[in-house]
C-alpha cells in the first residue's frame, strides 16, 4: 500500500473555515480559523462567556454556526464507528444504566451486541482501569469514576477525534491530576486526536500540541500558540511549561478582567 | 498573678439536627387500634350515638354479612372492572398524547391548549352528559374515569419529558442515535419518575370518579353499596363501604408504590 494512500485511508483533520455566529443580535463568535490535524491535541481557552463551548458544539455538529463551516478533510478510518466523539462536563450517564449498559447504549445502534459489544466493553473498561465495576450504577461512583465511564464510552466507538468540553471542571482538583495523568498516557500510547476546551491554562499547556486562545466575547482567535514539546516529555520541562503558561495568562488577563466586568444580558 | 480570672470552659452548645422525620413502622398501628379502641369502646359506653356513628364491630359484622351474602364479590367485581378499565385506557390516551405533546411542536400546539381547557372541568359535571350520550350503563361510567385520568396523565407526561436533562438527549445525537433510540432509551426513562407520580394522581382521581359515577343508576358497586345505605340509614353498612374505599385506595398506591420502587430502582 502506498504511503500517501494509508494517510489518505487513515488520518482525519478538522479545519474550521472562517466561523462567526450571533444569537439573537449578540455576536458569540467571530473569524474562527483554525485546524485541527490528526494526532494533535488543540486546546481552546478564553475568559468565560468568549463562546468556547459554544464552538466545539459547532465542530461536533451538535449546533451549526451563522456564517463559516467546519470541514472534514479526509476520511476517518473505516473502523471508527462515530468519527466525532464527545466527553462532556456533566459526565452525561444515563443514571438508570449501568456501566456496561452507558457503554452498551451506542454500540446498540450499530447492531453490535451480547458477544461482541461485550468484547469491546471490556476493553474499554479494562483501558480505563473500570475492569471491577462494569454492573454499577453511575450514582454509586465517584466523579473521576464518572469521567472515566464517558471516556471509556467515547472510546467504544473508536472516534477519529474525541471532543472534550471541560472534562475535568467538574471534579475536584486531586481527581483531576489523576484524570489528567490518565489522559496523557491514553494519548502516549494512542495518540488520539482532541479538541479540548478548557479555562484551565495549566491543563491547556499539559496537554496542547496548539492552545487557540479566544478573545472575549465575540471571541476571536487572539492567537494560537503552539506548544513544541512532546508530550511524553513534558514533565521534565516544568519551566517551560511554567513559561508558556505565564505567556497565556498575560494573552488573558485583560480580556479575562474585561469579561468579569461586563453585565450579562 | 492577681488579675488572671478564672477561665470560663463550656462546651459548644448543640444547635443542629431536628427537622429530617424518620419513618417509624410501630407507630402506625399503635395509633390506629388506640383510635379504634376508644371509638368503640365510646359506643359501647352510650357517649357515641348508633344513630350517628355505629360501633367498628357494627361495621365489622356489616361487612361480614355482605361476604356471607355473596354480595361482596358483585359490588367489587363490578367496580374494580369500572376501575381497571377506566383506568387503564385514560392512562393509555393520555400517555400516547403526553409523549406526542413532548415531542412534537404541531402535537404541542394542538394538545396543550385543548387540555388547558377542558382539564379544570369537573368530570362529575359530564356525567350527566355522558349518561345521555353512552346510555346509564357502563359505558358512561368508565367514559367518566378514563376522561378523568386522561387529561392529569397526559400534563403530568408532557412535563416529564420537558424535564429530562436536555445534556443526556444531546448525547445521544452525539453518539449518532436514531431518533426511536433516544426517545426509548433516553427520554421515556428519564420521564418515567414524573409519569408514575402522575399514575398516583390519576388513580386517586378514578376511584373518586367511580363512587361518584356509582351514586348514579349503578346496581352494584361500592358506591352504589354506599349510596343505599346511607338511603336506608344503615350506619353499619355505610361505614364498612367507606372503609372497602379506603382499603381500595391504599392497595392502589401500594400497587404504585412498588411499581416506583421497581422501575425507579436506579436512584437514590
Amino acid at each position: 500500500m502506498p504511503p500517501f494512500f494509508y494517510l489518505v485511508a487513515v488520518f482525519m483533520d478538522l479545519h474550521l473555515n472562517n466561523i462567526s455566529h450571533a444569537y439573537d443580535n449578540i455576536e458569540v463568535l467571530s473569524e474562527i480559523y483554525f485546524r485541527i490535524e490528526a494526532g494533535q491535541i488543540v486546546c481552546i481557552i478564553g475568559p468565560s462567556g468568549c463562546g468556547k463551548s459554544t464552538l466545539l458544539r459547532f465542530i461536533g455538529g451538535l449546533e451549526r454556526p451563522n456564517s463559516g463551516e467546519v470541514l472534514l478533510i479526509g476520511e476517518p478510518p473505516k473502523e471508527s464507528l462515530n468519527p466525532l466523539t464527545y466527553i462532556f462536563q456533566d459526565f452525561a450517564l444515563l443514571p438508570w444504566r449501568t456501566v456496561r449498559g452507558n457503554i452498551s447504549l451506542v454500540l446498540e445502534d450499530h447492531g453490535i451486541r451480547g458477544k461482541g459489544a461485550n468484547a469491546i466493553i471490556d476493553d474499554v473498561l479494562a483501558r480505563t482501569k473500570l475492569s471491577d465495576f462494569g454492573d454499577a450504577l453511575p450514582r454509586q461512583l465517584s466523579g473521576g469514576m464518572k469521567q472515566r465511564v464517558a471516556i471509556a464510552r467515547a472510546l467504544s466507538v473508536r472516534p477519529a477525534c474525541l471532543l472534550m468540553d471541560e472534562p475535568l471542571s467538574a471534579l475536584d482538583s486531586q481527581t483531576r491530576e489523576l484524570l489528567m495523568d490518565d489522559l496523557i498516557e491514553l494519548w502516549i500510547r494512542e495518540k488520539y486526536t482532541a479538541c479540548y476546551v478548557t479555562h484551565n491554562l495549566n491543563e491547556a499547556v499539559r496537554l496542547g500540541h496548539k492552545v487557540v486562545v479566544l478573545s472575549r466575547r465575540p471571541g476571536k482567535i487572539r492567537e494560537i500558540v503552539e506548544i513544541d514539546i512532546p508530550l511524553e516529555e513534558r514533565q521534565e520541562h516544568s519551566g517551560l511549561l511554567q513559561e508558556k503558561q505565564n505567556y497565556l495568562w498575560d494573552l488573558m488577563r485583560e480580556e479575562a478582567m474585561a469579561a468579569d466586568q461586563e453585565l450579562n444580558q | 498573678m492577681s488579675d488572671q480570672k478564672p477561665v470560663v470552659t463550656n462546651p459548644v452548645p448543640f444547635r443542629g439536627g431536628g427537622f429530617s422525620p424518620k419513618p417509624m413502622k410501630i407507630v402506625a398501628p399503635i395509633l390506629f387500634v388506640i383510635v379504634i379502641a376508644i371509638w368503640e369502646s365510646g359506643s359501647r359506653l352510650g357517649w357515641i350515638s348508633p344513630i350517628v356513628l355505629p360501633a367498628p364491630s357494627e361495621a365489622l359484622t356489616a361487612f361480614l354479612d355482605l361476604v356471607n351474602s355473596g354480595q361482596l364479590t358483585l359490588h367489587l367485581k363490578a367496580s374494580l372492572q369500572r376501575l381497571v378499565i377506566g383506568w387503564t385506557a385514560g392512562t393509555l390516551l393520555g400517555v400516547t398524547f403526553g409523549v406526542a405533546a413532548g415531542l412534537f411542536t404541531m402535537a404541542r400546539g394542538g394538545i396543550v391548549p385543548f387540555v388547558a381547557a377542558i382539564f379544570p372541568i369537573p368530570k362529575i359535571a359530564l356525567l350527566p352528559l355522558f349518561i345521555i350520550w353512552f346510555g346509564i350503563g357502563e359505558e358512561s361510567k368508565v367514559a367518566t374515569i378514563l376522561f378523568g385520568t386522561f387529561f392529569p396523565t397526559v400534563i403530568t407526561v408532557y412535563g416529564g419529558i420537558d424535564n429530562v436533562d436536555r445534556g443526556l438527549i444531546r448525547m445521544g445525537q452525539s453518539f449518532n442515535l436514531n431518533w426511536w433510540s433516544i426517545v426509548w432509551k433516553i427520554i421515556l426513562p428519564g420521564a418515567l419518575p414524573a409519569i408514575l407520580s402522575g399514575f398516583r394522581i390519576s388513580a386517586s382521581i378514578a376511584i373518586i370518579l367511580l363512587v361518584a359515577a356509582e351514586m348514579i343508576g349503578a346496581e352494584y358497586g361500592i358506591g352504589a353499596y354506599v349510596l343505599l345505605a346511607g338511603n336506608l340509614m344503615a350506619m353499619d353498612q355505610l361505614v364498612a363501604g367507606v372503609a372497602m374505599l379506603s382499603v381500595l385506595g391504599l392497595t392502589v398506591s401500594w400497587i404504585i408504590g412498588r411499581a416506583e420502587k421497581y422501575f425507579l430502582r436506579w436512584r437514590v
